[in-house]
């Protein structure tokens, strides 16, 4: 028994190794969001479109919320998922057109096609500073009562849908259940 | 036409990337304020509070879209009133823990603010230990007779020897 003193330093050696060693691949950019089952922030907006749009008009069943700019590259490889998803009628898709101009946004929807049932028009940026949104794309998976449920931050591709998102939409369907 | 967007995009991140290289430079605002005070609040708020999207710089060391809006709402904020307190929470608000340089003190950041303590106190008495024992074995030594000590001698020279 006295002479498991003298294994103490190992063991500390090993405990502090594997702690590191996780560290080395924990992920630090991905901040998690303050805003998880928690209300929608309200906002009074426009559409890319032109109408005006508020909390009200957005989906009564669980949808998905896409931060989205024609300035946003990885935004043209989440793209596709979008267009799946939207015209499988799998899930509704809001856009938030975040920081971005008008033309711009009118243009990239018309070349790459428009999943959005509609996209909300951040212009300046603080409707996204609301939502705790630090740069595009991000996810944001909304219940029927417009609480947030579930973000993703960058690329929402199939993999990540299959992985993140349906679990936890079946999840949310159980407990509605 | 379709090229050179693409080849606006690389100039763009670019020019983006050695922003965020030279990071560190205080990026210049062209805020007003009524009064010094709040220019001051101001300058200390955006240099405590981190900006989320290029993190390891705060929010007047960055280029980034969001800490240019995240400074425009400081700015904002104390044109309106409202106390230090009540912007940090703002922030936390929104972007958590993460956005302080300083963290507060809760449970979680416990660890944190008294780790180092806590780690220090450990060596003092590892520390105390040791001395003490050496001190003991020094005590034990001083107490042999002259024979005693003759006899130890000897016995350390056989070994050495």
């Amino acid at each position: 028994m006295d002479k498991l003193k003298y294994f103490v330093p190992s063991f500390v050696f090993i405990a502090l190794a594997i702690l590191l060693w996780r560290g080395l691949y924990l992920d630090t950019r991905t901040l998690p969001s303050m805003l998880i089952d928690k209300p929608l922030p309200t906002f009074t907006l426009a559409k890319v479109e032109g109408e005006p749009v508020s909390n009200s008009d957005l989906p009564d069943e669980i949808f998905l919320l896409n931060v989205w700019g024609s300035y946003c590259l990885p935004c043209l490889i989440e793209h596709p998922t979008f267009m799946r998803l939207s015209e499988e009628g799998e899930i509704p898709v809001v856009g938030i057109n975040y920081k971005d101009q008008n033309e711009l946004a009118k243009d990239w929807l018309d070349t790459n096609g428009n999943p959005f049932s509609f996209s909300i028009e951040d212009l300046d940026g603080r409707f996204g500073i609301d939502l705790g949104v630090y740069g595009a794309p991000e996810t944001y998976l909304v219940d029927a009562e417009g609480v947030i449920r579930y973000r993703h931050v960058s690329v929402l591709d199939e993999t990540v849908w299959n992985q993140e998102f349906l679990p936890a939409i079946a999840e949310l369907e159980a407990r509605s259940n | 036409m379709k090229t050179f967007r693409y080849l606006n995009y690389i100039s763009f991140s670019l020019l983006f990337s050695f922003g965020v290289a030279s990071g560190s430079i205080a990026q210049v605002d062209t805020f007003e304020f009524d009064n010094d005070v709040q220019q001051q609040r101001f300058r200390t708020l955006s240099d405590e509070l981190r900006c989320p999207m290029c993190q390891n710089t705060n929010l007047s060391g960055s280029t980034g879209g969001v800490a240019e809006d995240l400074r425009r709402e400081i700015h904002r904020m104390i044109l309106e009133g409202m106390s230090d307190r009540d912007i940090e929470r703002f922030m936390f608000e929104r972007y958590g823990d993460f956005i302080f340089y300083r963290p507060r003190l809760t449970a979680q950041t416990l660890l944190l603010w008294f780790g180092p303590l806590f780690f220090l106190l450990i060596g003092g008495f590892v520390a105390r230990g040791i001395f003490k024992r050496a001190k003991e074995v020094g005590d034990i030594e001083s107490k042999l007779n002259e024979s005693q000590k003759a006899r130890l001698n000897e016995l350390i020279g056989e070994k050495q020897g």
